[in-house]
């Protein structure tokens, strides 16, 4: 086991160096470099503030120096300055990282309360009317963008109920209150698809469960109905549904991009829009590789999870 | 012919669901590619009144079904002429997405060893990185195009694709009509293609026709964000995020039809993917 956990956590940073260097490169193999794009918005830029500009920001020197610099930071929590403020990236991104992962887990928290219940349901009375209308609203969940939702959702809670969602965002342990109140709507949103899809897994997995031999050994010794579910095939269901959640995890990250930005929402997502809008690409690149370090640490967690829902499963 | 319909009509008995989500999607082609003929006005036309002023924001009427939109365009005209883009962004990307992750895919999987390993970590690296900030990341740096969303959007599809071919070709390897046709001496390029190839498309069309919904999604995310098409090009994000959502207290019906379009479209995509998973995939046949 500790074999296995070492050689995934390698792999991940293997993965996340490799992250680093493709956004790195990105932003500066392409035509036209970080400095011009940036002054090209302002105003006709001279040589000189060029080339001042490029000086500043070390593009001056030659590539693998650069990125050696900006890694070696990175590696020492120093992602560099951003174009715009000026202002040290690690500092901007962890005075957003609270907010964003409340948001995430509640996500998943909602995601999970809505789809269990509703593909326990769904797999037990497999083909009767609540199934048929629990597959629809799965498709439907699948189907609407997070942005449409958000935004109608935002504006009927206005008209109707005079709701905006409070700026400021406070932790859930100092205000539970106004926490929920700020992020529950959004997570909802962003919950959505999670939970379509994860009710879906929940169902079909559970009927393929209900079939295997156990399940009819259990049923036969008399083991009330609730109990074989509960007891007997849940478990053994929620490994595919692990999975699904693990695999979906980046779909509700980049959510959280849109579902911030609509809800005016403080977070590395609505961080990330701004970076890209004004093209601040020290910025851009601390958020991708704050995502990315998120989605790889995520992964070895689904993966190490698996052993203590199945413990016949064994890491070599 | 007659067979192929027999089929056809029998496929859709089967799988009603599938057979009317096959339908609104013929019907998104039709109107794209008939768009100059179904739209009534000029999707790019500020609609003057007698006064010769725009007519603004105009509710749904009978000249205006879908209403207009601050400029005074048709929303109705718009929205055909966005079926277009959206058409055409899904199919492009999907089309260069799915070639791409089928390639690295057979690649990986058929000849395993050193390139397998450094094609997954390029995938790795890939999916570690959520879809929407990769293509954000990617459209700042190369610009506002119609090209750039398609390369963008096939570059979040490929990585995907390749997986889920390469875990088939692993699987279709263990078979013997592999052996045997290495037995007769086929060279590997033949045997993935005439050997591996076919048992590898019912995935691929699967994951295809749901990637076309989300691609879709993608395409009019990226125009809400403020970094799909350009304008004044009708797009179904872009009338969603500007006009729809500055004026959704006030008309709604900017915001409420391009939205209904792309959830239509997007649901008859995942529910036909869903159709073609039951006929295909023989393990879910029976359910």
């Amino acid at each position: 086991m500790r074999t296995y956990v070492v050689r995934r956590a390698l792999n991940g940073l293997l993965v996340l160096w490799l992250v680093s260097i493709v956004i790195f490169s990105l932003v500066r193999i392409l035509p036209g470099d970080a400095v011009i794009m940036q002054l090209d918005q302002a105003a006709a830029p001279t040589p000189e503030i060029l080339s001042r500009a490029r000086q500043e920001l070390g593009l001056e020197r030659p590539f693998l120096a650069q990125y050696r610099t900006w890694i070696t930071g990175a590696v020492h929590g120093d992602l560099g300055r951003s174009l715009i403020t000026r202002r040290p990236v690690m500092n901007e991104l962890l005075k957003r990282i609270n907010l964003t992962s409340h948001l995430a887990v509640m996500s998943i928290v909602v995601a999970m309360l809505i789809a269990l219940p509703i593909g326990v349901l769904s797999a037990v009375k497999q083909d009767t009317a609540s199934d048929y209308i629990a597959r629809f609203f799965a498709v439907l969940g699948l189907s609407l963008p997070d942005f449409w939702l958000a935004t109608v959702v935002i504006t009927f809670l206005a008209i109707w109920v005079q709701w905006i969602p409070p700026i400021g965002f406070a932790p859930l342990w100092e205000d539970p209150a106004r926490c929920l109140g700020q992020l529950l709507i959004p997570a909802l949103i962003i919950g959505a698809r999670l939970a379509a899809v994860s009710m879906r897994m929940t169902r079909s997995s559970l009927l393929e469960v209900l079939r295997q031999d156990y399940i009819r050994t259990a049923r036969a010794k008399g083991t009330r109905e609730q109990a074989v579910i509960v007891r007997h095939a849940l478990k053994n269901a929620f490994i595919p549904v692990v999975t699904v959640i693990g695999q979906q995890f980046s779909v509700l990250l980049g959510g959280t991009v849109i579902v911030e930005f609509i809800f005016l929402q403080p977070g590395v997502g609505s961080l990330m829009l701004d970076a890209v809008l004004l093209r601040d690409y020290t910025l851009i690149q601390g958020a991708v590789l704050f995502f990315a370090t998120v989605i790889v640490v995520t992964n070895l967690f689904v993966d190490l999870s698996y052993a203590w829902l199945d413990p016949r499963i064994r890491y070599r | 012919m007659r067979d192929a319909w027999a089929e056809v009509w029998l496929l859709a008995r089967r799988k009603p669901l599938g057979a009317v989500s096959a339908m609104i999607i013929l019907g998104l082609v039709v109107v794209a590619v008939l768009a100059p003929v179904l739209a009534p006005r000029d999707p790019y036309l500020f609609n003057l009144n007698e006064r010769g002023l725009p007519i603004r924001m105009q509710a749904p009427t009978t000249t205006f079904p879908f209403g207009t939109d601050p400029l005074g365009r048709d929303v109705l005209s718009r929205i055909i002429y966005g079926a277009r883009i959206s058409l055409i962004v899904g199919l492009a990307s999907v089309l260069i997405g799915t070639l791409l992750g089928t390639v690295l895919g057979l690649v990986s999987g058929y000849w395993e060893g050193g390139l397998d390993q450094i094609i997954q970590r390029g995938v790795d690296t890939t999916m570690a990185i959520p879809g929407i900030v990769l293509a954000l990341a990617v459209m700042s740096i190369l610009g506002q195009s119609l090209t750039n969303i398609i390369l963008v959007i096939a570059l979040v599809i490929a990585p995907g694709t390749s997986r889920v071919v390469r875990g088939t070709v692993l699987a279709v390897k263990q078979h013997t009509f592999i052996d045997a046709a290495q037995a007769l001496g086929a060279s590997p390029w033949r045997i993935v293609a005439r050997h591996v190839l076919p048992n590898v498309f019912a995935p691929i069309l699967v994951i295809a026709t749901v990637w076309l919904g989300n691609a879709i999604v993608i395409e009019a995310a990226l125009s809400f964000l403020g970094l799909g098409t350009p304008p004044p090009t009708p797009t179904w994000g872009a009338m969603l995020s500007g006009e729809g959502r500055r004026n959704l207290e006030t008309a709604p019906y900017l915001a409420i039809f391009p939205g209904v379009a792309i959830s239509i479209v997007v649901l008859a995509f995942n529910m036909l993917g869903d159709a073609l998973r039951d006929l295909l995939d023989p393990r879910l046949r029976s359910r």
